[in-house]
Order: structure tokens, then C-alpha cells, then sequence
């Protein structure tokens, strides 16, 4: 037998599963639990802090612990998402590990009982000089774009940052975002015993098994060799399950769905009896395989894709079974749900494991050990650089800034036909058809922020995902996270994964968003560097009243432009002092959750109240990015005029918080400043949209003039030029 | 106007020009699943739609024209009846030889989603009878093997009827987004009955979604079938 260790057991691990069992498990059973109480099946590191994040609200139908969030939207709607990672699969196959990304967050969303709609990427790289940066970044990409294309459903948001750091594990999270009718919408708790498990879809293969624990574990030299634990991805076999589990999810009679990911069948099982202490009898003969000669183990962890587990109400598996086959896919009965609360696997009419499935599915938790680590200086003493408009042309270009469209326009982003406002913007919009309503979605995170301050940076990036929801008209309704760390048993880890909770929970209560789902990434570090804490925001706002959408571009000659919230000069972390100063450890900007949600509050009444033509959150680059952003969307010039003591580089790219930059006609402004007035938030008018040039000028001297078609040209065109370089 | 939408397993526009057939335009529309068939005179518009029918793993379309609904649609066209092959749709119908030439991977290896403009090139077909020779129309693509080829003695010039073109419409090489024979964009075949397109104008109908230059051939389509009623009343 192997040893203890082998499986990734610790002795008190080890010594748990003695004193629950009251006898040694057998291999098949030490194999299930191993791999169940690996880090990404189990969150044993993670759950006790996550329980502090806040989880309920009005429109909140399910929080955390299904499948994926649940939001009321009205109209017996439901909007249902969830975001996950797939990062170590991804560091050693880029292109597989990316699709099969996308195709497990999908069947989490389709196990609701909803319609996948949208999917939102966000993505981490090292430098893309680098040529296995340029491997990992195409094969990503192109991975989305395989899979997201063909089962039709847009990828319509997201960011990527670019930063050494993530040279050898480049973060890959993936969001899904469903729309269902509540009365077909699918929770375990209506699981009962008696009722079959019919299991549907791909066949059952040996591809993927000790993917779970492959993940929880740092990448070494050997992780090459860990290429197999990476599934192979069939999207044309999702699609069809995508049709057919919509179709069954309006059957009452199917009374919950779970979908096949980590750890396969034993986790499915699992997961389904332990939520309603009930158990599970399978019977493994019955599984259809790819190959003869598979073992126990090997069909109960198979981590096969484009599979899923539906409980059925016993004497109806024949009405689900005939809309399977219509769509040319699998179903097969392969045991019930028990009353005994034991997982028991058959095989050749054997008993090969039979043990309580809550011990599964609840691995001993973990403690943290955080130590605090030392903050960086608040600010430091730079030169000023001789000609800010070079630095202006700079920032633009920098991939971190630059419009990711070389991206984007490889991914289907209009299937659907839905979608109102397309990536590249603050917030991506899909219209809801047959409503007056629509929904706005984005996911965010500054990663720098977060590696020197994971407190304020975790805030900022909840405020920011906010922010870009507010500025199109959206009332945001919940988020999701996908935490991307390091090896959690190390103390400063531990710290920095402790100060992203808390930041998280503060803002997130502050402005009354709770949580709803979400995922942990530990051990995203290799030897030799670690990831730097990224704690993706993944977020959906309701727009009641679709005609009412704003967007970022200038749209008017002669509109006043306005910024809502301080001229401020933050000096602090920003990409300017990155990319020019060379300086990264200084501490993020300043975050006032207060004024923020004044801020958000002020803007979105402006945009109900139908006073904006155009709205923009000012984030990396400030202000001077900000502004030509929204003349390059709107193909039209601007010239605005700042009177002001300030450093002219920080007043221009500082990327101080809570500030949105709008345009609106001129006999609107009153009422916008009486509306500022009333919230105490800070106005100016910076001066107009006009021309085909942005003109920005300091105390009387211009700082930037440069004619919008080049300035979209430098924006436009950089990613692609940096990947074919 | 009674109308059918193909759906074969993959299709993912299906339901796009379904709702524009039948909440844009208020016509009767039906699905019809792959491994059903129809007479021939039973609808006036087939649409086969965009997606990626039995995944497009060996070649696009190369499936999907052995589906049994295909005899049926075969047997419309030979009729006289609309038939509209969107994209994937456009696929199906030259490896059914519905439509001569063949579509191939784009010139640069990638799938690509951006709108374009396609230029009327001719407009004495029912697709397009309500639009002018020169007229330029912008609309969504999203496809990985839309370049399209055929060889000059299969081809007959007034088959083309759209090709890719900058926003004056200028036939150029700029403006031709996957490397397709003479920015050829959209092909008909002899009789004029039976349309392929590359481009999504279902995509572009609705004013919420900011274009809405695919009416335009929805509405031709429209317009010339009553007139045919007409003239056939007559």
C-alpha cells in the first residue's frame, strides 16, 4: 500500500479518517478521500474566512454553497453566476487548460437550472517579450476562443494584466453568467432518497484524474509531467448538454443537477447526499467508459469533461433519458439516493467503498498562521519627467492600459444577439429579452495595488467593479471572487489572503453587495516566484430600464465635461510610477468607502435621471488615460483646461479613487451639480467635447495635443504589435 | 411568409434568427430539428443558421450536409423557395453544393467577431431588391473559416452579391477580413434563390443593439414574396 503522505494526508489527517471510520479505509476509499480533501475540492485552508464576507441581501435567492449565486431580478427572472480559476492546468496546457476552464464554469451555471449567457475572462501573464509568455498567452486565448465560440454563449467582458510575477503561473479565471425562470431554477435541498442518478454526457475516460490535487499544489519542474491530469476539451459535446439540461430543467421531476468537475463522480455524489444528510449507492459497472480495463478508482475520479449528474424523481428517468437522446447524448441510471448517509460504490456486484459521504465532503480545516508583513513607504521622491505627453503615448500603449480588442475580437462577443454595450468598455451589457431590462457585468482586480496593500486593494477592486457597473446605469446586485495565491501554509500568504477577506467584506458591506459564490486558488507559486494576491471581483448590475444604458464615449460637440469626485494628486502607486519610474512598492492609492458610495450614488441618479451622455470610471492611467478613452470610443475630440497647484504628473495619471469622468449638454450641468451638491460630492468642469483633437492644458500651458485618430492608433494597436513582436 | 429554422446539433444562431423572423418581423416561424424533413412546399424561408454543427471538427458544414433535413431544404431550393445559410448556414450549403466554392480557414489562422461593411454588388435577387447596386451595409461577422474560394470557371460573375469593403465602399484588401476570393462576402446561386452569407444580419436588426442594416434583408425578402404572391394572384 502507499503511503499516508503519498496520498497528501497528513498523520492527523490520517488519524480523522481512522476515528470517523473505526477501521482503515481500503485503497479506493483513501483514493476518494485524498483527492476530496485536496485544498481545491475541500477550501480547507480558506472556508473559516470566507465565512466573514458578506453573503445576504433582499434579491440574494442563494448565497454561497450551491453551484453557483443566485440574484432575484424580477419578473420571476434569476440571474445565476459564478466565477472559477483553472490556473495550473493552464501553466502546463495552455490551450486545453483554458477550454476546459470555460467548460467547467459553465455546467456550474447549467446545474442551476439556467441558460449560460455571457462568460467573462480575466487573465494574468508574465511579459510578453518572453517567448513561453507568448505560448501561454496564445494558447489561453485561443482556448477561450475554441471553446466560448462554439457553445455559443459570448464572452463579452473581462481584463488581462500583464506582470512578471505570473511568467510561470499565469492566472486563468473564468466567469459564467445564467439567466433562468425561478420556478425551474435547481437546489440540492430538494434532493430526496429513492430518486435515481442519472449520469449524462461525455463518456467516462481516464483524462483528467488527480486534477484536484494537481492543483493544490506549488508548480515545479515536475508539473510538465503532470500534463495528463489536464482534460481534453469538447465543446461541441457541451453545447448539446448545454440544450438538453436546459430542456430537462423545466421537468419538475428532475430535482437537482450537479456537474462533473474536480474529483468526478466521487465529488458529484458526494456533495448532493452530504448537503441533505442523505447518502449514495452507485453502481460503477453501469457507468458507460472510454476504455476497458478501467479500474474502480479510475471511473470515481475521472475528471472526463462535458458530463453531469442529474437526480430524478424515481419512474420518471425515461422522460429525461428521451431528451438526452434526442440530443445524441448518454444517460445512464447508475444508483440512488439513500436514506444511510454512506457514499457506496459497486462494482461487478462487489461493495468497493462505502463510507459516510459528509466525511468527504468535510475535511478537517486547516488554521491559518498569518504574519503581518512590513508596508511599503506611502510615497517616494520622483523626477519629474521632461515631456508628460510622451509619457501620455507611453501609458497608452502599456499592455495593462491598451484596449485588449486583439483579444476580444477573437471571441464570439454577439451571439445571442443580446449584447448592447461590447467588451472593451467599463461594463459589458446584454439586453434581457421580452423585459425593459437589462444586465451589466464586468470583473476586475488590480493586481499591484494588491501586492503592497492587499487591504486597500481588495477594497479598490470591489469599489472599481462597482464602478464600472454604476458608470453604464446598473444597480449592482452581487458579486463572485476567484482568489488567486501562494501557498497558504506560508505566513505572509496567510496574511496577505487574511487582509483580502477583510478588505473584500468591508467594501462589499459598505456598499451593500454581498456575495453569492466564488472560488479559492492556492499555490499558484513556482520555486523561484509567487503570484501577486489577486483577488478577482467578478460583479452583475440590473439596469431596470434598457433604453437608459450609458456608455464611456463622448458622443457630442459642445457637451460639458464634468469629473465627478476629488481632483486629486494622489502620488501613490499608479502604472505611471511603473512603467517610468520603475517604482512598485509604494503604497496604493487611498480608498474613502464613504465618499465612494456617494460618488456611485451621485452618478447613477445623473444617468437615471437621463442628465449623462457619457460616463467613464477614471482608473489605471487617471485622468489623462480617462479622457482619451472616451474620445477614442467616441471617435471625437475634447480640450479641457485644469487649474491647479499639483504636481501636473499626478493631477494628469495619479489614479486616485472615486472618480468618474462624465460629459453632459450644457443645460443639464445645474442640475448635475445640485445632485453633487446633495450627496457632498466633489465636481469640476474640466471644459468640452469638441474637435478631433484632445487638448489638455495646465494652468494656461498644454500638456497634452494630440489628434484623437493617433492617440486611438497607439491604443488600438500595441497588444497586437507586443504578441507578434 | 411561413419560415423554418434549421437546428442541427451545434447550431448556436438558431435562436437569433428565430427571434428576429418572429418578434422583428412578426412571421410565422418554426424549428425544425436536423433529423426531420419536410415537403417541399412547406415553408417559404428555410434559415440555416450560424453555430457549429456537429462542433465543425472536421471541416465546417462537412456534417451537417448528410443530416436528413438537408434533402428537404434541397428539394425547397429546387422549388423556388428562400433558402438563407447564415455563416455555419453559408458552410452548409457549399459542402451540399447548394452554392458553389467552398470556405476555408481565414487568412490569419483566427476566429474574428468585428463588424464590417459589404458592398450590393447585385440586387436583382429577393435578398436584395430593396437596396441599391453600391449600396454599403455594416454588419457583424464571427466565424474561423470564412474565407471564401472558388475557381473562376465555376463562378459566374452576377452570383456575387456582396463583398467586403472599406465604409465608402471600396472593394480593398484592407477591408477584407479573412482573405476570401474577390471579398466575396455573400454568394447566390443561379437561380437567385438560395443566399450565403458570411456576415450575421440577424445580428443588426433591432435598434437596441445600435445597427440595424440586416433588416434591410429581411425586409427585401419580405417584400419580394408578396410581390411574387401578387403577381401570381394575378
Amino acid at each position: 500500500m502507499r503511503r499516508i503522505e503519498d496520498y497528501g494526508l497528513s498523520q492527523k489527517e490520517y488519524q480523522h479518517i481512522l476515528e470517523t471510520l473505526a477501521r482503515e479505509p481500503n485503497d479506493v476509499e483513501i483514493a476518494m478521500i485524498s483527492v476530496m480533501w485536496s485544498e481545491h475540492c475541500s477550501y480547507k485552508h480558506s472556508k473559516s474566512s470566507l465565512r466573514r464576507l458578506p453573503t445576504k441581501g433582499p434579491r440574494v435567492i442563494q448565497g454561497p454553497g450551491e453551484n453557483a449565486g443566485v440574484v432575484d431580478i424580477g419578473d420571476g427572472l434569476a440571474v445565476v453566476f459564478k466565477m472559477e480559476s483553472h490556473n495550473h492546468p493552464s501553466a502546463v496546457e495552455p490551450f486545453h487548460g483554458a477550454a476546459t476552464g470555460v467548460g467547467g464554469i459553465v455546467r456550474d451555471v447549467l446545474a442551476m437550472g439556467a441558460r449560460p449567457i455571457a462568460l467573462l475572462d480575466s487573465l494574468r501573464f508574465g511579459d510578453l517579450s518572453e517567448p513561453r509568455v507568448k505560448y501561454l498567452f496564445s494558447g489561453v486565448v485561443s482556448g477561450i476562443s475554441f471553446y466560448g465560440n462554439c457553445i455559443g454563449v459570448p464572452t463579452i467582458a473581462g481584463e488581462i494584466y500583464f506582470h512578471p510575477c505570473y511568467t510561470q503561473n499565469p492566472l486563468v479565471n473564468v466567469m459564467c453568467v445564467g439567466l433562468a425562470e425561478q420556478r425551474h431554477l435547481k437546489f440540492s435541498k430538494a434532493v430526496k432518497s429513492g430518486a435515481s442518478l442519472l449520469l449524462v454526457g461525455s463518456l467516462t475516460g481516464r483524462d483528467g484524474i488527480g486534477g484536484a490535487s494537481f492543483a493544490s499544489e506549488t508548480l515545479s519542474e515536475e508539473s510538465e509531467s503532470k500534463r495528463p491530469c489536464v482534460q481534453i476539451a469538447d465543446p461541441f459535446m457541451e453545447k448539446l448538454l448545454i440544450e438538453a439540461c436546459v430542456e430537462a430543467a423545466k421537468l419538475d421531476t428532475v430535482l437537482t443537477i450537479q456537474d462533473l468537475g474536480a474529483a468526478g463522480l466521487t465529488s458529484a455524489c458526494s456533495e448532493i447526499a452530504a448537503k441533505v444528510n442523505k447518502g449514495v449507492r452507485i453502481d460503477l459497472s453501469r457507468v458507460s467508459v472510454r476504455e476497458k480495463g478501467m479500474s474502480p478508482v479510475e471511473i470515481l475520479l475521472s475528471e472526463s469533461q462535458e458530463r453531469m449528474l442529474l437526480v430524478v424523481e424515481r419512474g420518471e428517468e425515461e422522460r429525461v433519458e428521451s431528451i438526452f437522446k434526442k440530443w445524441g447524448l448518454r444517460a445512464a441510471r447508475i444508483g440512488e439516493v439513500t436514506d444511510d448517509g454512506f457514499f457506496t460504490a459497486l462494482y461487478d456486484g462487489k461493495i468497493v467503498a462505502q463510507i459516510p459521504a459528509a466525511l468527504l465532503t468535510q475535511a478537517p480545516l486547516v488554521e491559518l498562521d498569518p504574519t503581518p508583513v512590513l508596508l511599503s513607504p506611502s510615497c517616494v521622491e520622483l523626477p519629474m519627467p521632461r515631456n508628460l505627453e510622451e509619457v501620455f503615448l507611453e501609458l497608452l500603449a502599456s499592455p495593462n492600459i491598451c484596449s485588449k480588442r486583439y483579444v476580444f475580437e477573437q471571441y464570439d462577443h454577439m451571439v445571442g444577439i443580446d449584447t448592447v454595450v461590447r467588451p472593451g468598455h467599463d461594463a459589458a451589457v446584454l439586453r434581457i429579452k421580452g423585459t425593459s431590462k437589462a444586465l451589466a457585468m464586468t470583473a476586475e482586480c488590480n493586481p499591484f495595488y494588491c501586492s503592497v496593500d492587499p487591504y486597500v486593494g481588495a477594497q479598490i477592486a470591489v469599489c472599481e467593479a462597482a464602478r464600472n457597473l454604476i458608470v453604464v446605469g446598473a444597480e449592482p446586485l452581487a458579486l463572485t471572487d476567484c482568489l488567486n495565491f501562494g501557498d497558504p501554509d506560508k505566513p505572509q500568504v496567510a496574511y496577505q489572503f487574511e487582509m483580502t477577506i477583510d478588505g473584500m467584506r468591508d467594501a462589499a458591506t459598505a456598499l451593500n453587495i454581498p456575495v453569492v459564490s466564488g472560488n479559492v486558488s492556492f499555490y499558484n507559486e513556482t520555486e523561484a516566484s509567487r503570484v501577486h494576491p489577486t483577488p478577482i471581483v467578478g460583479m452583475v448590475g440590473l439596469i431596470e430600464d434598457a433604453s437608459r444604458i450609458c456608455s464611456a464615449s463622448f458622443k457630442n460637440p459642445g457637451d460639458v465635461i464634468v469629473l465627478l469626485g476629488p481632483m486629486s494628486d494622489d502620488q501613490r502607486l499608479c502604472e505611471y510610477t511603473r512603467l517610468i519610474h520603475k517604482i512598485e512598492h509604494v503604497l496604493p492609492p487611498k480608498i474613502d468607502l464613504e465618499l465612494e458610495k456617494r460618488v456611485q450614488r451621485c452618478c447613477l441618479n445623473a444617468i437615471k435621471d437621463g442628465l449623462l451622455n457619457s460616463a467613464h470610471d477614471l482608473s489605471e492611467g487617471g485622468l489623462a488615460v480617462g479622457l482619451a478613452e472616451c474620445c477614442i470610443f467616441g471617435g471625437i475630440g475634447a480640450v479641457c483646461e485644469l487649474w491647479n497647484d499639483s504636481r501636473a504628473d499626478f493631477l494628469l495619471f495619479g489614479e486616485g479613487q472615486s472618480r468618474i469622468l462624465v460629459s453632459l449638454v450644457e443645460e443639464n450641468l445645474e442640475r448635475l451639480i445640485q445632485l453633487a451638491k446633495n450627496e457632498n460630492v466633489p465636481i469640476a468642469v474640466l471644459g468640452r467635447v469638441t474637435g478631433d483633437r484632445l487638448v489638455v492644458k495646465l494652468n494656461g500651458r498644454k500638456l497634452i495635443d494630440q489628434p484623437v485618430r493617433k492617440i486611438k492608433e497607439v491604443y488600438e494597436s500595441s497588444l497586437q504589435r507586443l504578441v507578434n513582436q | 411568409m411561413r419560415c423554418a429554422v434549421v437546428v442541427f446539433p451545434g447550431s448556436n444562431c438558431d435562436r437569433d434568427a428565430f427571434h428576429v423572423l418572429k418578434n422583428v418581423f412578426g412571421l410565422d416561424c418554426h424549428y425544425v430539428f436536423h433529423e426531420d424533413t419536410f415537403p417541399p412546399n412547406e415553408f417559404d424561408l428555410i434559415v440555416l443558421p450560424g453555430g457549429f454543427s456537429f462542433g465543425d471538427y472536421l471541416r465546417a458544414g462537412a456534417i451537417a450536409r448528410f443530416s436528413p433535413v438537408m434533402e428537404s431544404v434541397r428539394e425547397a431550393a429546387n422549388r423556388g423557395k428562400f433558402v438563407l445559410g447564415i455563416c455555419n448556414g453559408f458552410q452548409i450549403l457549399t459542402e451540399s453544393k447548394l452554392l458553389p466554392g467552398a470556405l476555408l480557414r481565414n487568412k490569419n489562422l483566427k476566429f474574428v467577431c468585428k463588424d464590417v461593411h459589404i458592398k450590393v454588388v447585385n440586387n436583382a435577387t429577393p435578398f436584395t431588391c430593396l437596396l441599391e447596386r453600391g449600396q454599403v451595409l455594416r454588419m457583424p461577422i464571427a466565424h474561423g473559416e470564412g474565407r471564401y474560394f472558388v475557381s473562376k470557371d465555376e463562378l459566374k460573375e452576377d452570383q456575387i452579391v456582396f463583398q467586403y469593403c472599406d465604409e465608402r465602399g471600396n472593394v480593398t484588401e484592407d477591408s477584407n477580413p479573412n482573405g476570401s476570393f474577390l471579398n466575396i462576402a455573400g454568394m447566390t446561386n443561379e437561380r437567385g434563390n438560395v443566399l450565403g452569407l458570411m456576415p450575421h444580419p440577424e445580428r443588426c436588426c433591432e435598434e437596441i443593439l445600435v445597427n440595424t442594416d440586416g433588416r434591410k434583408i429581411f425586409e427585401s425578402l419580405i417584400t419580394h414574396f408578396v410581390r411574387r404572391q401578387e403577381h401570381e394572384a394575378n
